[in-house]
């Protein structure tokens, strides 16, 4: 019989290199695999801007790519934030880039070669943290910017006075979920898409397992299946990446304009 | 599910590399190079519009200058016609003079011409009238065997002359 396969494991952290008691502050810093992958698309991101960064004013086919992205991203805060919006282009570029490599660097077929690909953007430990240091930014540039005036974006324009009880709590709520819904999105997104294929993977092998008739039926529809579902994670790659670069610039918008 | 069962011992491993990862894409890469890189594309885009505005504006130079060199075509071509049209005028002028002169010339000629024909004819008359009155009187002194006079000859022979 075949064995069990545990579409969860995928997920799983392992320290490399013997790292595992590796501290610093009596905190575990181990090099795991989910840090690997972090410097992977660090890496990978910082070689694509350096092979775009010739600053040529006929640019070649990379740095007409390197270009599209900052362009994309600066006529994406322009959009949602205005002409404000452009000190923050450093950051939500490398917010959109960080996360679409950490999404691609995971779908990469690396388990033909025997190699365990990672997806750290399946983990809420790292969305949490770039989802806080998102919210971060809003709070502090909020505050900076506006003082205590900052809480009036609670107070939605031609609030009537008796509302306001009632507004400004479910108003401050829903603010304050906005780290929680960042991070999660990415999170269950990746988790999802992952786990997703990982079983349609199992498919395959278990009923190729039991018998040629099996395989043929089941395993090859569910292997179709997985060309289709790995083509529809490509896109959910870029869109997460987008989706928390989008609500990252749209938040902004409300420390640096309010209403 | 790993995400929750292993967060205990992995949380402060993944929080640290993902500041590390992170703060090194967001200062080298997102603070050091996308200014640059944007810094290009603006440049770029500045030139691509004073290109445009540069080729606008040559543009609109040229149509200026073809409606000068229109105008002054125009100018010139209303100046030629009238040196033509003066040119053709006096050149009628001088035909017409010439043909005048020529015309007087050939009448004057005419005018001569007839006179000398009027004076020879009266030349012959006037001969004819003394040769008739010559006969006249040859006849006479023939035919009577008087002689007549001369004088009373012509007038005769002028009388018969002038019945035809």
């Amino acid at each position: 019989m075949s064995g069990k396969i545990d579409p969860m494991h995928q997920f799983a952290i392992e320290p490399l290199f013997g790292t595992d008691h590796l501290a610093l502050g009596g905190f575990n810093i181990a090099f795991t695999n989910s840090a690997l992958y972090m410097v992977a698309a660090a890496v990978v991101l910082w070689i694509f801007v350096i092979g775009g960064s010739k600053r040529e004013l006929v640019p070649g086919r990379w740095q007409a790519a390197v270009e599209y992205f900052t362009t994309f991203i600066s006529s994406l805060l322009l959009a949602n934030v205005g002409e404000g919006g452009k000190k923050y282009i450093p950051y939500v570029f490398s917010l959109f880039m960080f996360i679409l490599l950490a999404n691609f660097l995971g779908m990469l077929p690396l388990g033909v070669v025997g190699l365990h690909p990672f997806t750290f953007t399946s983990h809420f430990t790292a969305t949490g943290v770039l989802a806080i240091l998102s919210f971060s930014i809003v709070l502090i540039v909020g505050f900076w910017k506006h003082g205590f005036h900052f809480f009036s974006l609670f107070i939605p324009h031609g609030t009537p006075l008796p509302m306001i009880p009632v507004i400004f709590p479910i108003e401050l709520i829903s603010f304050m979920v906005r780290p929680f819904s960042l991070g999660l999105r990415l999170f269950v997104a990746m988790t999802a898409g992952h786990v997703l294929l990982k079983v349609l993977a199992g498919f395959v092998i278990n009923s190729s397992n039991a018998g040629v008739g099996y395989g043929l039926t089941v395993g090859t529809a569910s292997f179709i299946l997985m060309i289709g579902i790995s083509a529809l994670e490509m896109l959910v790659a870029v869109i997460q990446a987008y989706v928390f670069a989008l609500l990252t610039s749209v938040y902004i918008n409300d420390a640096e304009n309010l209403h | 599910m790993p995400q929750i069962a292993q967060i205990a011992e992995t949380y402060s491993s993944q929080i640290f590399w993902l500041l590390l990862t992170f703060g090194f894409v967001f200062f080298v890469v997102g603070r050091g190079m996308v200014p640059k890189i944007q810094a290009t594309v603006e440049a770029r885009d500045s030139k691509i519009a004073a290109d445009l505005a540069a080729a606008k504006a040559s543009f609109a130079g040229a149509d200026e200058l073809e409606e000068e060199w229109r105008a002054k075509e125009n100018a010139a071509r209303a100046d030629a016609q009238a040196v033509l049209a003066e040119a053709k005028a006096k050149a009628a002028k001088v035909t017409e003079g010439q043909l005048h002169e020529a015309d007087a010339v050939i009448s004057a000629k005419v005018a001569a011409a007839e006179a000398s024909v009027e004076a020879a004819r009266s030349g012959a008359l006037t001969q004819v009238e003394a040769v008739a009155a010559d006969a006249a009187a040859e006849m006479v002194l023939r035919i009577a065997g008087t002689s007549v006079s001369p004088q009373a000859a012509i007038e005769a022979a002028k009388a018969a002359l002038a019945h035809g």
